[in-house]
């Protein structure tokens, strides 16, 4: 005993062992099949994608916390922008822009405001949000998966395009549900990130509130536009924002009224931004938007502790 | 009727790793030491004055310090021999400093003289020792039970007479005894129901004379299936039948805590900042109920305790020692502790404190010594993810205190009701980046403190 330090720090001494690391590491094991998906779909060049935008996503974290005299923890919370903001990207973009996108994620969105933990928006999406406005040339290019045809033809992405008139229905939806159609890289193979998402339910990263409230809030709005409820849903980066995206930890509500209302207000914007906008797909500005509101709905959306009503009687 | 009933845990608890390396190793008395240190304040409530000097002799169970304020409890000797030194030693829960005795030991352990009612060691004519309970009034068993300076056992070290005489305006229909012990490693209240069952019973018989309640029950969780058959038994045996009812409950953490105790039991909730007897209830421990009876019965004041020693040790143990034993003696009673041990920690690892001082005298409050190794933990950035929100059993937002403690705004944290925290530890135990909430939230509620004066 007298060789070794005696320590002395605040109770509970044992914990459960499953440290935002893991958790981070979780989520990437989770993010590599939607990935995956992708890179069947689309071809090669999306690990080019992927991995410039990673590499780059590390590096600047990396760099900047250097810069700020900070320590660098690989927490993979770095990768897993990176990787999330692949998977947002149009299947055939440049990689220089790759680069700059990546690079405004960590550096603008969040080490700027404090790095993890401190970011208002989530990184990635603020990243695919600049490029879409920097170069909406590019950031609309689709290619239709290269089973349709080996040179990459430039297609719409579903959401774009009037489908209605479509008569062999299910054949879309088997389409949608499996990712044998346009779009952005990670969003759509419906089937991948159903099995990424189960690994995030099981080892309960997630709450279930959010992609329910979500996805249940958009399919109630389509109906009552009447539109197709199922190819709403699968259509677009629904499934991916729900499941990946607007249930990330920090940019979102930390109770569970907050969190439906959060995902409620989700659903809304989708719809309305689907809908009623120039635009064909929603669901990347309705996060950051929603994101803004986070602080908002955390200072409102309280718990009410344990024996608190007793004394309001009184 | 039946004697055991079955609940599950209301809240979303915890379920630990539970470690109870002891639950099947007998007590064993640890001889007595060569000197002993005695704290002047082993209780909840005002500090004792001591009534001896140095050099004065003193009988084991002689009464050394007392005070003239209700809410306090003497302290008695715990061997006999000379006062050698008055001291100070460091309260490590608070980091004040307390007066202390230390009394030196002549070997010979003479004790005062003890006026015993009933032998229940070696009579098993149970109707005889209820009648004598019920011959006292309520006064008399007052007054025995703070002259033998019993507090509450469980960790709180509340003074059990000032417990058991609520105000007038305060029914109290219920008497909870607990003996959940939800923390991982501790064994010693496990270990009280078995081996001083009767004592534990006809203790808690005592109790129930001076509230009267309408109900008791004797909570235990459902991994100490062999205490809840021996009290089953035990009942049944002395004939408490009608009055006492065992709850098994699910074992859960913090199900030993008594707001979600009584919140388990009886669905009723304890209003923020009020004691269980705002909902007409109170709450004992099976050790106070023990020292209850030796103090009623026996006339033996609280001066020994079951602590579990347990953790790196080469045998862990569940020990019965004098008040006031050096932790080190009671590890060398244990064995060779692991190579890498660097934590002493007082109480269970959910709630104990971290010792520096292996000199630390056992007090009232101590049920366990772990033996531990371990890192502190590198403390990351809150990513918000909430866990601590919904794991807490008071229903507080944790990770918001963290933020208003680094802000150092007190206001903020009164604001989310700091003060309704149980310090059970819970939320830092799930939280992923290491960050110790208890920590904060101890600084939040000393800063409130503070403000308020």
């Amino acid at each position: 005993m007298e060789k070794n330090k005696i320590l002395i720090s605040h109770a509970p001494h044992i914990w459960k062992g499953f440290s935002t690391t893991k958790l981070m590491y979780v989520v990437v094991i989770a993010l590599l099949f939607p990935a995956a998906a992708s890179i069947y779909f689309f071809g090669y060049y999306a690990i080019y994608i992927i991995l410039t935008s990673i590499a780059t996503a590390v590096l600047t974290e990396f760099a900047i916390k250097k810069l700020r005299k900070k320590r660098f923890i690989m927490d993979g919370s770095a990768v897993i922008t990176g990787l999330l903001f692949a998977l947002t990207l149009p299947p055939r973009i440049p990689l220089w822009m790759v680069i700059i996108g990546a690079f405004f994620s960590i550096a603008v969105v969040k080490e700027a405001f404090g790095g993890l933990g401190y970011n208002i928006f989530n990184p990635a999406l603020a990243g695919r949000a600049f490029l879409s406005v920097c170069f909406p040339q590019e950031m609309t290019t689709w290619v239709l998966p290269p089973h349709f045809s080996y040179d990459a033809v430039t297609g719409a992405t579903p959401l774009g395009e009037n489908f209605a008139h479509i008569p062999d229905k299910l054949s879309l939806y088997k389409d949608l549900f499996f990712g044998n159609t346009g779009g952005s890289l990670g969003e759509t193979s419906a089937m991948f990130i159903l099995i990424g998402a189960a690994i995030l339910f099981i080892f309960r990263i997630i709450d279930w509130r959010i992609p329910l409230f979500y996805v249940g809030t958009v399919a109630l709005g389509s109906f009552l536009l009447g539109e197709d409820v199922l190819f709403q849903v699968l259509a677009g980066g629904l499934m991916i924002g729900a499941f990946f995206m607007a249930t990330d930890y920090v940019t979102s509500p930390v109770t569970g009224n907050g969190r439906i209302i959060f995902s409620v207000g989700l659903g809304v914007l989708t719809v309305l931004i689907r809908n009623f906008s120039s635009m064909p797909e929603g669901v990347c500005f309705s996060i950051l938007i929603m994101n803004a509101f986070t602080p908002l709905i955390d200072k409102y959306v309280r718990l009410k502790p344990f024996g608190f009503f007793k004394k309001k009687k009184k | 009727m039946e004697i055991v009933i079955k609940k599950k845990s209301v809240f979303r608890g915890l379920s630990l790793p539970e470690n109870k390396v002891t639950a099947k190793v007998p007590i064993e008395e640890l001889p007595v030491p060569e000197k002993v240190i005695l704290p002047l304040q082993q209780s909840i409530g005002a500090p004792c004055e001591s009534s001896v000097k140095r050099k004065d002799i003193v009988k084991t169970g002689q009464k050394i310090a007392d005070s003239k304020s209700y809410v306090s409890a003497p302290v008695h000797s715990s061997i006999s021999g000379s006062v050698s030194k008055v001291t100070k030693v460091l309260n490590p829960a608070t980091c004040a400093l307390m007066d202390a005795l230390v009394i030196e030991s002549d070997g010979e352990d003479q004790w005062v003289g003890l006026e015993k009612l009933f032998d229940i060691e070696n009579s098993d004519d149970f109707s005889e020792l209820k009648k004598i309970i019920r011959s006292l009034d309520k006064k008399k068993i007052l007054e025995k039970i703070r002259e033998a300076g019993v507090v509450g056992l469980g960790g709180a070290t509340f003074p059990t007479h000032v417990k058991l005489n609520p105000p007038k305006d305060k029914k109290i229909n219920t008497l909870i005894l607990n003996g959940c012990e939800c923390e991982p490693f501790i064994t010693s209240d496990h270990r009280i129901m078995l081996e001083y069952g009767a004592k534990v019973l006809a203790g808690l018989y005592i109790i129930s004379r001076t509230v009267m309640p309408k109900d008791i029950y004797i909570a235990v969780e459902d991994n100490k299936k062999d205490a809840i058959h021996h009290l089953e038994e035990l009942i049944a045996k002395i004939g408490f039948k009608d009055i006492f009812k065992i709850v098994s409950l699910k074992s859960s953490y913090p199900m030993g805590a008594e707001k979600t105790l009584i919140r388990t039991i009886l669905k009723r909730t304890v209003p923020m900042g009020g004691l269980p007897m705002d909902v007409g209830v109170i709450v004992n421990n099976v050790a106070t109920a023990k020292s209850v009876y030796e103090a009623v019965i026996e006339g033996r004041p609280l001066m020994d305790k079951v602590v579990t020693v347990t953790g790196e040790v080469a045998s862990p143990k569940n020990l019965l020692v004098r008040m006031g034993t050096p932790v080190s003696n009671l590890l060398e009673a244990c064995g060779k502790m692991g190579s890498n041990v660097n934590y002493l920690i007082i109480g269970g690892p959910m709630m104990g404190t971290a010792i520096a001082d292996i000199d630390f005298p056992v007090t009232k409050g101590v049920n366990c010594i772990l033996v531990k190794e371990g890192k502190a933990r590198v403390e990351q950035n809150c990513i918000n993810c909430g866990r601590c929100v919904s794991i807490c059993p008071m229903d507080l937002m944790p990770l918001v205190y963290v933020r208003y403690v680094k802000k150092g705004s007190a206001e903020g944290c009164r604001q989310y009701y700091i003060e309704n925290c149980i310090e059970c530890g819970s939320c830092a135990y799930v939280c992923p980046a290491g960050i110790p909430i208890v920590g904060y939230i101890k600084t939040g509620k000393s800063m409130l403190q503070t403000k308020k004066l």
